[in-house]
C-alpha cells in the first residue's frame, strides 16, 4: 500500500520506493515495500526485528544481492545503477553496526568518505555539533565509546554534504543522555532541511521527532501514520510493534 | 654455536647481508601478497610467475627487443627496466583481473587459489616452452658492478647487493607509509575491512580491487628485475622462491602490512644466520619456523585472531 503524503510535507519527493523486492542469496526478504520521503521529512520505518527495515535501507544502497521494483533519489532511478554511484545522488548512510573503521583513526574514519552534495558542513560545524569528537580525533575508530562512536557515523555523512540520510537503530545500546543528545542533532538537521529516513526500535525517541512512521512487516509497509494521527493509532501501533 | 664463535666479525657480516638481500625479497614478495589478500581476500598463487615475468621482460627488453623491432643496438637499460618491466607486468594483471579474476570475489578462497596457481603454471609452462628451462643470464648495470668497501665493518660487498637492499626497503617502507599515514591509504585500510560499506558511501571499490591487485604485482615485477642479476633468469626462479614466501606470509599473518615486511626480513637474517651455524639447516629453518608459528599462534605474529 502506497504512503499517504504528510499534509504539511510539501517538499518534493527525495526518495519513491515502489513495489521494491530484496534478496540475500534465496532468502526474499522485502516483498514489496512502497513509500515515499518528501524533502525535509523524517519519516520512521517501525517494525520487529527481522521485518525488512535495515534490508529496505541496505536495498537502497544497493547492498543486497538482488533488487527488483522502483528507487528514485533526486529524481533518479537507481536500480542498474553501479552500487558505488548510488550515494553519489546525496544519500548518507549511517549503519545499525555503526561502520567506524577500527583501523583508520576518527579523524581518518571522519575525512574518508567522498563529498557527495555541495553543502557538506566544515569541521568547525561539525566539531560545535560534537565537541567530543575534536578530543578523540587520533584515537584509532574502534577505541571510542559507543556514543562517540555513533557521533562519529553521523558526523562523517554530514560532511559529505548528503542531504538525504539514512540512519539505522542510531539510539541502540546508548545511555538515555546519548539518546537525548541525538534526538537533538536529529530536530537540528530537520531545522536545516535535511530529509531523514529513521530505522528505529526506540519508539519514544522517533515519536517526536518524526513527521510519518511506516510499519514495515513480513517486508511490506502495513501501516503508515502521521504525526497527528498518532494518538488514535497508539492502539494498532503498538499491537504491530509488540511494545 | 662453535662456528659462530669461531668466525670473523667480517664473514659474519657478509652472511648476513646475504640473509638480508634473500630477507628484501621476502619482504617485497609478501608485502604484496599482504595487500592483495586483505583487499580480494585472494591468495595470489600466481606471485612468484609474476615475479618471474617481471625478470624476463627485463631480459626480453635488454636483449630481444632490439632484434624483433629491426634496430639490434637497441637495448631497454637496467634502469628503465626497473620501472618499465613492473609496468608491463601490472599492466598484465589488470587483464587478468578485469577478464577473470574478479568473476571468483564472491567464492571461497579456494576458488582464487586455484585459478591463481593454475595461471602460475600456464606462464611457467609458456616460457619454459619459449626460453628453455635453463636460466639466461642479465648483466649487472655498469653503475653497479664491483665491489663496495664499508670501512665501518671491514667488510667488501658487490655494489650490486647493497643496491638490492636499500631499493627493496626504500620501496617496502614508502609503499608501508603510503597505507598506514595518507588517506590513499585510508581507502586501502577501510576497503580491507568492509569493503561493501565502502562501496555505499559512494567510493569506486571494483576500481580500488583492480589497482590493488595492480600494485600488490607491480611489487613482483620489481623483485622480479631486483633478483635478474643476481639469479639466473629462468621460468622456475619464482616457484623456487614463492614457496618460502608463503612460509613467511603463514609466519607474518596474512593480511598485516608491516608484519610482512618486518617477517621477510627477519626470517631473511635467520636464514643467513644458520647458515653459519649449521648450514644443513638453513633449506628448512623457516619452514620450522612455520610449523612452531603455527602451534603456538596460529593466525601469525602479526595477525589479528579471527
Amino acid at each position: 500500500m502506497a504512503a499517504l503524503p504528510h499534509p504539511s510535507a510539501s517538499g518534493r519527493p527525495v526518495l519513491v520506493v515502489r513495489d521494491l523486492h530484496a534478496w540475500y542469496g534465496e532468502s526474499h526478504i522485502l516483498h514489496g515495500i512502497d513509500f515515499e520521503v518528501r524533502e525535509g521529512e523524517v519519516v520512521t520505518l517501525l517494525g520487529r526485528n527481522g521485518a525488512g527495515r535495515t534490508t529496505t535501507l541496505k536495498a537502497i544502497l544497493g547492498m543486497t544481492d538482488r533488487r527488483t521494483g522502483s528507487i528514485v533519489v533526486n529524481g533518479q532511478e537507481t536500480l542498474g545503477m553501479a552500487d558505488h554511484r548510488i550515494a553519489h545522488l546525496g544519500i548518507g548512510y549511517c549503519p545499525e553496526e555503526r561502520g567506524i573503521f577500527s583501523a583508520l583513526s576518527a579523524e581518518e574514519n571522519l575525512m574518508l568518505l567522498p563529498a557527495v552534495g555541495a553543502q557538506g558542513m566544515s569541521l568547525d560545524e561539525i566539531y560545535t555539533m560534537f565537541p567530543n569528537l575534536k578530543e578523540r580525533a587520533k584515537s584509532p575508530g574502534t577505541r571510542l565509546s559507543g556514543g562517540e562512536q555513533q557521533m562519529l557515523a553521523l558526523a562523517r555523512i554530514l560532511r559529505t554534504g548528503a542531504r538525504l540520510l539514512l540512519l539505522d537503530e542510531i539510539t541502540e545500546g546508548l545511555a538515555p543522555v546519548i539518546v537525548q543528545k541525538l534526538g537533538e542533532v536529529i530536530l537540528q538537521l530537520k531545522t536545516r532541511g535535511y530529509t531523514v529516513v529513521l530505522v528505529e526500535q526506540n519508539f519514544r525517541f522517533a515519536a517526536p521527532l518524526a513527521d510519518r512512521h511506516c510499519v514495515i512487516e513480513h517486508g511490506r509497509i502495513v501501516q503508515t501514520v502521521a504525526r497527528a494521527e498518532l494518538d488514535d493509532s497508539k492502539a494498532v501501533l503498538d499491537e504491530l510493534l509488540g511494545v | 654455536m662453535n662456528a659462530l664463535l669461531s668466525m670473523s666479525p667480517q664473514s659474519m657480516a657478509a652472511q648476513l647481508l646475504i640473509g638480508l638481500i634473500n630477507g628484501s625479497f621476502y619482504a617485497l614478495l609478501s608485502l604484496g601478497l599482504a595487500i592483495i589478500f586483505g583487499l580480494l581476500n585472494i591468495i595470489n598463487f600466481a606471485h612468484g610467475a609474476l615475479y618471474m615475468l617481471g625478470a624476463f621482460v627485463a631480459w626480453i627488453g635488454l636483449t630481444q627487443v632490439g632484434p624483433w623491432i629491426g634496430i639490434p643496438d637497441f637495448a631497454l637499460n637496467y634502469w628503465v627496466a626497473l620501472i618499465v618491466a613492473p609496468l608491463v607486468v601490472a599492466a598484465f594483471s589488470v587483464l587478468i583481473e578485469r577478464t577473470m579474476l574478479r568473476r571468483l570475489y564472491q567464492l571461497d578462497h579456494l576458488y582464487g587459489l586455484l585459478f591463481t596457481f593454475g595461471l602460475a603454471l600456464v606462464l611457467e609452462g609458456l616460457f619454459t616452452h619459449w626460453y628453455g628451462a635453463a636460466g639466461q643470464s642479465y648483466n649487472v648495470p655498469a653503475a653497479l658492478t664491483g665491489p663496495v668497501r664499508i670501512e665501518a665493518l671491514g667488510i667488501v660487498l658487490p655494489k650490486y647487493r647493497l643496491w638490492v637492499v636499500v631499493a627493496s626497503l626504500v620501496v617496502c617502507f614508502g609503499t608501508w607509509w603510503t597505507i598506514e599515514r595518507t588517506k590513499l591509504g585510508a581507502y586501502l585500510r577501510a576497503g580491507t575491512e568492509n569493503p561493501k560499506l565502502l562501496k555505499a558511501f559512494g567510493v569506486n571499490v571494483p576500481l580500488m580491487i583492480m589497482l590493488t591487485y595492480a600494485y600488490g604485482v607491480f611489487l613482483a615485477g620489481f623483485a622480479g628485475v631486483l633478483a635478474a642479476p643476481i639469479f639466473q633468469v629462468s621460468p622456475l626462479m619464482g616457484s623456487n622462491l614463492i614457496i618460502v614466501v608463503f612460509a613467511v606470509v603463514v609466519i607474518g599473518g596474512m593480511g598485516s602490512i608491516g608484519g610482512s615486511i618486518l617477517t621477510g626480513l627477519g626470517l631473511g637474517l635467520i636464514e643467513g644466520l644458520s647458515k653459519v651455524v649449521y648450514p644443513e639447516a638453513s633449506a628448512v629453518v623457516i619452514f620450522v619456523i612455520m610449523a612452531i608459528v603455527l602451534m603456538i599462534k596460529p593466525a601469525g605474529l602479526f595477525g589479528k585472531e579471527a
